[in-house]
């Protein structure tokens, strides 16, 4: 028996893991209660995900006791854990994109014998579908959801086994809008109600405070404390978190006069995705593009940077009109482009910080002798950004696949800082960055503007928008739909506006 | 895997369904571009020999489609082919085996050779193109060891075993060799379509991480995968042997080339998840009809590679232009 007299579903005492060069999870322990909603938060390499791993059966080698119902177990396996009643969804939704919803729910239980019964698992599938309400049909592929969707196919394949008793959500609102994540917290009241355990995992703190009935927060792979998420304060979590105060108000008023000089004009964009964007922005200010995931804000900035054709439209670089066809154009015009995909767009995983820094600056006559590269010239600045941006790393010559993501982002802004970028476009500039990090990117955004540099900043966390812009644009299915100074700024009156057209 | 329950013809288009009708477009220009132009292509005999020359290269290309669809690719096939043909030739003539028992030793050969690629790709976790290069020429290598590098000679038509090439390959003129290519075919489809090894290999080709993370052992089923690939090799093999009846050493390399062109025509991805095996035997008709009409039209053989590459770069290339078109829109 547990607190309150609910039942304690799982139970996890003095769980030591280690991994080579790396103690992963030092003593750490963890309670879950029958129908509870219990939040595991802490910075990136805290052990979150090392224990849920271990609770769901993909790390068997560790020492400590587990217990689930009250039963002693020590799963090998996934499956054993999916069959005792565990199930997890990860935060990188693991799907297969050309299969079909149905056939991803049910992969590895097709049927009993060799062959698929497809049309059953399309009825059983269209009976989770009604459950849960996703609005997808079993045989749509998976390609053709979106993200929000997808995460909810995930959810139902987790409660799809019947014994699944216990949730894992692995940080499940990361790619979610705003809208789609309400979605989902009333899925998991919904499971809840059902007598389901959720362990959830975030690094939103207001989430957090929002479903959850206890929190707990690691660091360092220690067990550090377990609060009551609606009564305990948000900055006590914060400084479990981190060991320190974080500040997370926001902004008051603009840094930025009104009349300060235009660095960038784009008038009345238009692409398949973009409706008719204009807007301004002017020295030394950071313009915060707001809206729901889908509402043509990174298509708008693609366009600027010439990722993307333009159907028609204009940018105008300090009054004076560009042409974009590649990201060529608009780097030599001072705009960089912070992917929110750091992985995938910004950086060459495998390659060490210094090839990083200088990758699209090769043609700047310090880094190179004819054809040959400079490379003492190299590292010598890739030293002296990483020092300016306080990248954590032991040597320059690091693989930046083995940073944290925060780091990983200082390398992409060192890159264009290099370059000589005056318009920096950072597009969610802290996905996936956890809290001390991301107190550090803002630092460096602001110490940016402050030498004149000018910022866009596309981000889907109203927390960061309203802390870090002094003016924001609101987008929505493609146009835009407002733009507001911070300091009359509030998140109602951004929602109001991320959603206007919606239903038209 | 029906495309035609969602979303209409249009939605099959914009699906894989545009570079099956181009396969197929092709396939009827080709055709009637020989007609026109060829001596004698409008024949029931060119016909039967366009059949003749789709055997082999069918039976690659169904069990390649397996491997290629799992995101691999196999090398090691044409080789393997001939190897294994080579192979129950040294059974029949020195160890003076049954014909029909040679016939099941080409298939056991390839099964294994499929299993040593298996194994090298699921267990060891070697790259496919790495793992079937070095099968390839460990094929290549081993069968002539066997063979002491001498031809081995399969029963001829007039002789007392020949009864075995009027039973897989040609009765009285009749294309037996395409009755077995249809039933296989059949076969093949209902292992890729309604089983769960079939359902498996799309799954690993479109996210191998995820299938894992579902509780499947993805390295069992990988084995699995090339043992089936080589099963589909083997009885190549054995329609080879039927076919040609004498087996050289030393041969088989290149024509794995054509079993991966014949799925790619048929619009099959090489980076895994996407593939019909119906696109693949229209892949595999497109190529023996461009070798049967260019030989008609008494062009030199030379002018076989040059079209097929033309073909394989083209069916790429829309597929590529399509993607790009969807990604923008």
């Amino acid at each position: 028996m547990g607190e309150n007299g609910k039942n304690m579903v799982l139970e996890m005492r003095d769980i030591d893991k280690t991994f080579p060069g790396v103690h992963a999870l030092d003593h750490c322990s963890f309670d879950l209660l029958e129908g509870e909603i219990h939040a595991l938060i802490g910075e990136n390499g805290a052990g979150k995900s090392t224990l849920v791993k271990i609770m769901t059966g993909i790390h068997s080698d560790y020492t400590g006791e587990y217990r689930l119902f009250g039963k002693a177990v020590h799963f090998k396996t996934i499956k054993e854990a999916q069959e005792n009643g565990i199930s997890i969804v990860h935060q990188e939704l693991n799907m297969m994109n050309d299969l079909t919803v149905a056939q991803n729910i049910f992969i590895g239980r097709e049927s009993k014998g060799f062959f698929c019964n497809d049309r059953e698992i399309n009825k059983k599938t269209e009976k989770l579908i009604a459950d849960f309400d996703i609005g997808v049909k079993a045989t749509d592929l998976i390609k053709n959801l979106t993200v929000g969707k997808c995460q909810m196919v995930e959810i139902a394949r987790a409660m799809s086994y019947d014994a699944t008793k216990v949730l894992i959500l692995d940080e499940p609102t990361a790619a979610l809008s705003e809208a789609e994540a309400e979605d989902l917290f009333e899925k998991m009241e919904q499971l809840r109600a059902h007598g389901v355990s959720i362990i959830f995992i975030s690094h939103r703190l207001e989430e957090i405070k929002r479903v959850a009935d206890r929190v707990t927060v690691m660091r360092d792979g220690q067990y550090i404390d377990t609060l009551n998420a609606k009564t305990c304060d948000v900055q006590d979590i914060v400084r479990l978190m981190v060991g320190r105060e974080v500040i997370e108000e926001p902004k008051a008023k603009s840094n930025v006069a009104p009349d300060a000089p235009v660095v960038l004009e784009a008038k009345n964009l238009n692409a398949p995705k973009v409706k008719d964007v204009s807007f301004v922005l002017r020295q030394g200010e950071i313009l915060g593009f707001a809206g729901l995931v889908g509402a043509g804000r990174t298509e708008t900035m693609r366009l600027i940077y010439g990722a993307d054709p333009m159907d028609s439209g204009e940018v105008l670089v300090k009054g004076k009109a560009i042409t974009v066809h590649h990201s060529m154009d608009a780097i030599a015009n001072g705009i960089g482009y912070l992917s929110e995909d750091r992985k995938r767009f910004g950086l060459v995983l495998g390659l060490p910080i210094t090839d990083n820094t200088v990758l699209s600056s090769y043609d700047n006559p310090e880094l190179h002798n004819g054809i040959f590269v400079n490379e003492k010239r190299c590292e010598e600045i890739s030293v002296e950004y990483a020092g300016k941006l306080k990248t954590k790393t032991p040597s320059v010559r690091q693989l930046v696949k083995n940073l944290s993501g925060g780091n990983q982002q200082k390398v992409v802004i060192a890159k264009w800082l290099l370059r000589d970028c005056d318009v920096l476009i950072f597009d969610e500039p802290t996905r996936g960055i956890d809290i001390g990090a991301r107190a550090e990117i803002y630092a460096l955004m602001d110490s940016l503007v402050k030498e004149g540099k000018s910022i866009i900043m596309v981000s889907s966390d109203m927390t960061e928008v309203l802390k870090m812009s002094d003016r924001i644009v609101v987008m929505c299915e493609g146009h835009k739909t407002g733009e507001l100074d911070i300091a009359e700024a509030t998140q109602d009156k951004i929602m109001t506006l991320a959603t206007k057209y919606i239903g038209e | 895997m029906d495309k035609k329950e969602n979303g209409g013809f249009m939605a099959y288009l914009k699906g894989d369904g545009l570079q099956k009708i181009i396969a197929v477009g092709c396939l009827v220009v080709l055709y009637i571009f020989f007609s026109i132009f060829g001596n004698h292509f409008l024949t029931t005999d060119t016909l039967v020999s366009i059949l003749d020359s789709s055997y082999y290269i069918g039976f690659l290309a169904i069990g390649m489609t397996f491997v290629v669809i799992t995101g691999g690719i196999d090398l090691s096939c044409g080789t393997v082919m001939v190897g294994s043909a080579l192979i129950g030739g040294v059974a029949y003539n020195v160890w003076h085996v049954p014909v029909a028992l040679s016939i099941i030793i080409v298939l056991i050969s390839a099964i294994l050779f499929g299993l040593c690629s298996g194994l090298l790709v699921g267990k060891l976790g070697l790259p496919p193109f790495i793992a079937t290069l070095g099968m390839q020429f460990i094929s290549l290598g081993i069968c002539s060891v066997i063979a002491k590098v001498q031809t081995q000679t399969w029963p001829s038509l007039t002789s007392e075993d020949g009864w075995f090439k009027r039973v897989i390959y040609k009765n009285n003129g009749f294309p037996v060799g395409a009755v077995w290519l249809v039933i296989f075919f059949v076969i093949g489809w209902i292992l890729l379509n309604k089983t769960i090894l079939g359902r498996y290999t799309y799954a690993m080709g479109s996210n191998e991480e995820a299938v894992e993370l579902s509780g499947i052992k993805t390295s069992n089923w990988k084995v699995i995968v090339y043992v089936v690939n080589g099963f589909f090799v083997g009885l190549a093999g054995i329609i080879y042997a039927a076919t040609y009846s004498t087996i050289t050493p030393q041969t088989g390399g290149g024509q794995e080339m054509y079993a991966i062109a014949a799925c790619v025509i048929g619009g099959t991805s090489l980076a895994g998840g996407i593939g019909t095996l119906s696109g693949t035997i229209l892949g595999v008709f497109v190529i023996s009809v461009l070798k049967t009409g260019l030989l008609s039209m008494g062009l030199p053989v030379q002018w076989q590679q040059v079209l097929i590459g033309v073909v394989v770069l083209l069916a790429v290339l829309v597929d590529v232009i399509r993607a790009n078109k969807s990604r923008k829109t």
